[in-house]
């Protein structure tokens, strides 16, 4: 089969059997409109299964919205990036598909050259002192989101309603709380963006510094001059390191790394003193390191360490098995900073009084913006979403609760408006007294819906849409999604399915061994020591995993993204952004992963997997 | 001692009893940088050598004759005193000693029949000079102990050629005045040799190591007969980043001749990774120590142990991109760099900086001649 110089185009990608019809699922401005087609044909869209690694159920899509508006607004019209703008989105098939908005021409960038150096200048000169107030923010916006309550539509609303003369019912604050749910949420992703376009740009300033003076110099040498070794991004897997260690010092590792279900091995330390001492350790670590989800927190049927304890407790256990064989299980802080500073010493050596200087100050500038891009996942992706999905649950119980809805996941199937539009229905009903008026039809529109999306998440994302540019340019594309010129040139080859697989190589060494393919954080537990993890994405939260894989594969990433941050961390070698690893390589092959030239070859078919 | 065979004694940088030869050999192995084996004739041999014969006062005798102005005097003083030596035979201690250092020399390294170069390490007192460099014969190729001896003399003898004799007259000492030590260091015999640079020779890029490198005597690759082996080593981590196999039709396995390579070995990487990575080890002490990037020659001794078979050649500041001024460092605001790297706007760095500071003082030292069988 020939390379072709496209991908399919939108209007062209057939869904697969079962899903036809899936664009009313969601908001109709998330999906192709005649509009939009050409626009859709001249550019390249890729899938963004870094976020939404399945096909996004329709309520989950507000994930997409709140993301690329927060993205939008601070590239385009707060910051005024001089080349781009957003990165514009569709669902097509249900994955989330982002193309990047390149400015050409010298007048409008030079106009926005002068805006941006005044509006990104002033954060940079205030950067330590503003990441302070982003916390706070964050804080706040997520401890708002905790807060928000969805009232049991009652028969007699509350005699304080009376007594406090408030004039408004309870049952309006299930309207009201959504709304400011949705709002809240909205707002938490603008945050999210409001520093992280910076911080790579102040990040690939340094890159840029490193590559003049050294032009051949890896990007993970120059990621490992800057990582922090000592950020939240680590904190959740330190708990879990510090859980194992306690049990073990209690003397009750046994009972905690049994395999049992979490809620019997925790009914089991209840008998001893020592047994609740634990359990208060583990309490202690829950509030907020828990609130952490095993993938991307961006789809409501994604485990958090809350919603699913057998994760962090498996994890646990993991790790009192390797204390138990006298392995250390500490992550050596202070022997990383010193190799780190080692490495920085030496390129510095390597470079004439007045370039060490400039390349001083850029590591200064690196290292000022970094610890936000490392942590700032704990405080949007994993707390915000932990908490945003665990109010969706609490809604989404209320309308079982007044037979709106059969079961409980049935409400995802529904987009943000056309919830709204339920919750006006059971809301307005209800104080007129009377029967809601839709329940039939969306309990017909959601068991049609199941179908589809059964269908939807039964195919792959294709890698790549549209047509690509003669060169990508675009930043963030490179830095963050790892799509590159060259990669897409890789995945435009790789439609023919054969040769090895390329990506970035994102963290060095060769590495052979059986591949298992990991799809979602379910199927975490069947991944053995040294075996090599193949998955779309991974999240940090995955920490346990980095302890037992030899090596690790992913779809999509780049440079930057936590697979190569983390494994760069833990001493592992990983290539990122294959585009196909995940449905090229199967289970129980032998696989070889260069993590120093960035390719995946199979080198045996596939045994008998564990 | 009169046969010196530790390089680690004190008396092997004792420069009036070694010369400037073996006194540079000396310091390069306690620079840890690897030379062939070898051990020194010190110039108390010497000294005894003409005490015993009685050549000091024939040689004078000559030496008193020459008019200094004429070029066939000269030549004819260098034809006597050649003829003198021919007729003297080194006394049996000496030779002795020399032969049990030699022999000593061989069964340390494992090789029977070593083959060894012969070369003058002279020194004189009250000259600013030392080194000679160049002055003074050297023979390669020399096989056997009776045949070492000879050549010792014939070292020994090369004191008063018409060239010797004109450059110690012409720097006001007498050539009687100089003390001759004699080297005798192992033939490097070549399983692989080549190139190291301590940057990248295509981008001018310092935390690179370049090795090229091909099967027998660097001849080949030197005069680009071959297309090398080329590894790519990271100077800060030390890991291999590539290895590109080479072309290596033909070997030199003496200055000579070149021999077919095999079809198998064509194929085959000439250096193993240990190999690549001691020697890019050596390279960046190299260039530490001599404050700038190197330009290196080098062997890997097929008869010497692994692990102690890596022998350098030669080493020059490299000249290329180390005297090129690097477009960089000028001090642009914040802003403008962040707005050039991110966005390519205006360009980072600006052209009339001040560039690279030069490089430091540096000196080219030859290890050894890659030289012509005698």
């Amino acid at each position: 089969m020939s390379t072709s110089d496209h991908f399919p185009f939108i209007r062209e990608f057939q869904p697969p059997a079962g899903a036809e019809g899936w664009e009313r699922m969601y908001p109709y401005f998330l999906t192709s409109q005649p509009e939009g087609e050409q626009l859709e044909d001249e550019r390249l869209w890729f899938a963004d299964t870094m976020h939404w690694s399945r096909a996004v159920y329709p309520l989950d899509s507000i994930g997409a919205e709140a993301v690329y508006l927060g993205a939008g607004q601070n590239s385009a019209r707060i910051f005024a990036l001089p080349t781009s703008l957003g990165l514009d989105m569709r669902v097509v098939n249900g994955y989330v598909y982002i193309s990047p908005t390149g400015i050409t021409d010298p007048d409008v960038i030079n106009e926005r050259l002068v805006h941006f150096q005044e509006r990104a200048g002033y954060y940079f000169a205030n950067w330590e002192e503003l990441y302070e107030q982003w916390k706070n923010k964050m804080t706040s916006v997520v401890e708002a989101m905790r807060g928000i309550d969805f009232p049991a539509l009652a028969e007699y609303e509350p005699i304080e309603v009376v007594t406090e003369a408030r004039g408004r019912s309870t049952a309006w604050d299930l309207i009201a709380s959504y709304h400011k749910l949705i709002d809240d949420f909205f707002v938490a992703w603008q945050y999210h963006f409001e520093f992280l376009n910076l911080g790579y740009g102040g990040y690939i300033t340094f890159f840029q510094t490193c590559k003049q003076f050294f032009p051949e110099i890896s990007d993970q040498s120059v990621a490992r001059m800057v990582a922090g070794v000592d950020v939240l991004a680590f904190r959740p897997d330190d708990e879990l390191r510090g859980l194992a260690r306690k049990a073990v010092e209690l003397g009750v590792d046994s009972i905690v790394s049994s395999g049992d279900d979490p809620a019997a091995i925790i009914a089991s330390l209840r008998d001893s003193e020592n047994g609740r001492a634990w359990i208060d350790a583990l309490e202690t670590a829950k509030d907020p390191w828990f609130n952490y989800f095993a993938e991307y927190g961006f789809l409501h049927d994604q485990d958090t360490w809350l919603s699913n304890p057998s994760i962090p407790f498996a994890g646990i256990a993991r790790y009192i098995e390797m204390l138990q064989g006298g392995e250390e299980i500490a992550r050596d802080v202070a022997k990383l900073r010193t190799e780190r500073d080692a490495i920085v010493a030496e390129y510095r050596g390597l470079l004439a009084e007045d370039e060490a200087a400039q390349f001083d100050g850029m590591l200064q500038l690196a290292r000022t913006v970094f610890p936000f891009i490392e942590e700032h996942n704990i405080y949007v992706e994993h707390w915000t979403h932990s908490v945003f999905f665990q109010k969706l649950r609490e809604l989404s119980a209320r309308l079982v609760e007044v037979g709106f809805f059969a079961d409980a996941e049935d409400m995802y199937l529904l987009n943000r408006i056309e919830l709204d539009e339920v919750l006006a229905d059971v809301v307005q009903s209800h104080v007129i007294g009377v029967p809601a008026r839709g329940v039939q039809k969306w309990r017909a529109e959601v068991a049609e819906r199941k179908g589809m999306m059964t269908a939807l998440r039964s195919q792959a994302a294709a890698p790549a849409l549209g047509t690509p540019p003669a060169e990508i340019t675009d930043p963030f594309a490179i830095m963050n999604y790892g799509v590159t010129t060259e990669r897409i040139r890789d995945w435009l080859g790789q439609s023919s399915g054969e040769g090895a697989l390329t990506g970035a190589a994102a963290s060095p060494g060769v590495v052979e061994g059986m591949a298992r393919v990991i799809l979602t954080e379910k199927d975490l537990p069947q991944l053995q020591p040294g075996e090599i993890l193949v998955a779309p994405i991974t999240a940090p939260s995955w920490g346990a995993a980095f302890s037992v894989a030899s090596a690790v594969v992913t779809d999509i990433g780049g440079m930057m993204c936590h697979a190569a941050i983390v494994c760069r961390e833990y001493g592992l070698s990983a290539v990122v952004g294959t585009g196909f690893a995940t449905s090229r390589i199967k289970t129980g092959q032998r696989i070889r992963v260069n993590g120093d030239d960035g390719t995946v070859t199979i080198i045996g078919e596939a045994e008998e997997a564990a | 001692m009169t046969i010196l065979t530790d390089s680690t004694a004190p008396e092997a940088s004792d420069l009036s009893l070694v010369g400037g030869k073996a006194l540079g050999l000396a310091r390069m192995t306690a620079g840890g940088i690897p030379v062939a084996p070898w051990l020194t004739v010190s110039t108390r041999v010497h000294r005894a050598f003409l005490e015993q014969t009685q050549l000091n006062l024939r040689i004078e005798r000559v030496i008193n004759a020459i008019d200094w102005s004429s070029q066939d005097s000269l030549a004819d003083a260098e034809r006597q005193i050649a003829a003198i030596f021919a007729e003297t035979p080194v006394p049996s201690d000496i030779a002795e000693d020399v032969v049990a250092g030699y022999r000593g020399l061989a069964e340390r390294l494992g090789v029977p029949e070593l083959s060894v170069a012969v070369r003058s390490s002279a020194t004189a007192e009250d000259t600013a000079d030392s080194s000679f460099a160049g002055e003074y014969e050297t023979y390669v190729g020399i096989t056997g102990a009776e045949q070492v001896v000879e050549y010792v003399k014939l070292c020994w003898a090369s004191g008063f050629t018409a060239h010797a004799l004109a450059y110690a007259h012409d720097r006001g000492f007498s050539p009687l005045a100089v003390s001759m030590a004699v080297v005798v260091q192992k033939t490097v015999k070549a399983r692989a040799a080549g190139v190291m640079f301590t940057l990248s020779p295509a981008t001018g890029d310092r935390s690179r190591i370049v090795v090229e490198a091909s099967w027998g005597i660097g001849l080949a690759v030197v005069g680009g007969e071959v297309t090398p082996d080329r590894y790519a080593v990271d100077k800060v981590s030390l890991t291999i980043l590539d290895r590109i196999p080479g072309d290596k039709k033909i070997e030199y396995l003496d200055g000579q001749t070149s021999t077919p390579v095999d079809d198998a070995r064509q194929a085959q990487l000439c250096l193993s990774d240990s190999e690549v990575l001691e020697l890019a080890r050596l390279g960046k002490a190299l260039e530490k120590q001599q404050g700038g990037p190197q330009d290196i020659e080098f062997a890997i001794d097929r008869e010497l142990a692994d692990g102690a078979n890596i022998i350098l050649l030669q080493c020059r500041p490299e000249t290329v991109w180390s005297t090129r001024k690097r477009a960089a460092a000028a001090a642009l605001p914040l802003m403008d760099q962040v707005a050039a790297s991110v966005f390519g706007l205006g360009k980072p760095g600006s052209a009339d900086s001040a560039g690279s500071a030069g490089s430091p003082g540096k000196r080219a030292f030859v290890l050894t001649e890659v030289g012509h069988a005698h």
